[in-house]
């Protein structure tokens, strides 16, 4: 017999709120932006960008999740929570949908190493392009090398994000 | 998986209409997004007021963490200081001994500095600190290099004053919200300060790499005077920094260029100071003498 207190049990003919099924993945990449609050004091670009692996995640885990115009709002908190200048995240963000939306176009069968390999040509976009906004915008002459680590490491932890993201979506679309 | 039905949607002309609108906002949010990078080229510090809501919610969260974890991050240290616990127990009691007596002096001469100094009526009134408050988060993921610091405009932090630690430097205010600012570390790679070696005052201009280190070319003539382990300390040149705060020690010279590593690591001060400009802190009128002096004049004028 199964006590309901002790497993989170689905139930027939109960259905997630409203704000459960749209708010969560919002949510979710928000605190992932908002982990710049974590009590770090970096010496280097270090931490992975998790606003945007969460955000890549959903959009690949949940293609008719979000319109693409949803990295303007989410890249506007991440850049007030991050030190990039305003405005680099929100365009970053979207073009980086926008191409993900184009490249679903082409590639209709895919699987999971594609979308691995998706996110990380997006990955590697928002970096290099954060790198070059910063750089024209009063940040000195900042070598590529700086963010290549962090490159990497951001590329290899999708996997696990993604993983982490099913897990939440598999409790929000269920009541 | 295939393709999903959301942006394929068939012959549904309302259905087309909403992905085309879709398409239009995010392709304009995105220009919009280019143009604001645009306006920071010209003014980086512009839209700092967009930042005061995330930081107003972000300052009780960083600072309930960091009073969490305050004592994590320098776990390393205790683990690295145990494994050579003996020897370096009776070197640092030999460097003890041998500080003991230059400390004595030291107080001999600061003593007789305040006697002089009590002689020749000068009073050395320090009055350029402002507050001591502390980091609490940074720009983990950015390459630009900023800490959180737990003061702002409301009690009385302004851009542009410097911050330091008792080891050193630790940077520049960058942008002041009302509880708390962003500081613009040593190490970022737009962070330019003037300094000069303790020895023999050459200058130098120090410039942070954005990887923890800085970056120390001299401004002489001729090859690189540095050498590892000369001591660079601010020159007092530019009237931001307070002259003799120290910045970095030489670590490697290569060429024309030294590189050198901050003597304050923002990660594992516990508090800083924020100072105001130099300049300002030079420069402040004081209660000044002109009044006495003017009446001394209009006294000697109405006595003949």
């Amino acid at each position: 017999m199964i006590d309901p207190h002790l497993h989170h049990v689905p139930r027939l003919g109960r259905h997630p709120s409203r704000f459960r099924l749209a708010g969560t993945p919002v949510i979710t990449v928000m605190l992932g932006s908002f982990l710049t609050a974590l009590p770090v004091i970096a010496q280097s670009p270090v931490m992975p960008p998790f606003g945007l692996l969460l955000l890549l995640s959903w959009r690949l885990l949940r293609p008719d999740l979000w319109r693409t115009w949803i990295g303007l709002p989410l890249g506007l908190f991440d850049d007030m929570m991050s030190g990039q200048p305003i405005g680099s995240a929100m365009s970053l963000w979207t073009v980086a949908l926008i191409g993900i939306d184009m490249i679903e176009h082409r590639m209709v069968w895919r699987s999971y190493r594609q979308d691995w390999l998706i996110a990380a040509l997006a990955i590697i976009f928002c970096i290099a392009g954060g790198l070059f906004f910063a750089r024209i915008t009063g940040g000195g002459n900042v070598r590529f090398l700086l963010v290549a680590p962090q490159m990497v490491w951001t590329i290899l932890l999708f996997p696990f994000v993604v993983r982490q993201c099913a897990r939440i979506d598999r409790w929000r679309v269920m009541a | 998986m295939a393709r999903p039905t959301s942006r394929r949607p068939g012959i549904n002309r309302k259905a087309q209409y909403s992905l085309f609108a879709s398409y239009v906002v995010a392709v304009t949010g995105a220009a919009a997004g280019l143009l604001l990078v645009v306006v920071a080229i010209f003014d980086p510090t512009g839209f700092s007021a967009i930042r005061i809501a995330t930081a107003e919610i972000g300052r009780p969260v960083s600072m309930a963490l960091k009073g969490m974890v305050s004592g994590v991050s320098s776990l390393d240290e205790v683990l690295a200081a145990y494994w050579r616990a003996g020897s370096q127990n009776v070197a640092l009691r030999r460097q003890v001994e041998a500080d003991r007596n230059r400390i004595i002096e030291a107080k001999g001469v600061a003593q007789e500095n305040l006697r002089l100094k009590k002689l020749l009526k000068l009073v050395d009134a320090d009055a350029s600190q402002v507050l001591t408050a502390r980091l609490i988060a940074s720009s983990a993921t950015s390459t630009r290099r900023f800490a959180r610091l737990n003061a702002g405009r409301w009690q009385g932090v302004r851009p542009g004053m410097p911050v330091r630690a008792p080891e050193g430097l630790i940077g520049r205010i960058h942008i002041a919200t009302p509880n708390s600012s962003d500081v613009l570390l040593l190490t970022d790679t737009s962070n330019i300060v003037p300094v000069r070696r303790t020895n023999d005052n050459i200058p130098a201009i120090s410039t942070g790499l954005g990887d923890g280190t800085v970056e120390i070319r001299a401004l002489t003539a001729g090859r690189n005077p540095f050498k590892p382990g000369d001591l660079l300390v601010t020159s007092g040149i530019g009237g931001v920094y307070q002259p003799n705060i120290p910045v970095a020690v030489v670590v490697r010279a290569q060429g024309e260029i030294a590189y050198g590593v901050p003597l304050a690591n923002p990660g594992r001060v516990d508090a800083v100071v924020v100072e105001r400009a130099f300049e300002e802190a030079v420069t402040r009128p004081g209660p000044a003498a002109p009044p006495m002096s003017e009446e001394g004049v209009a006294d000697n004028g109405a006595t003949p």
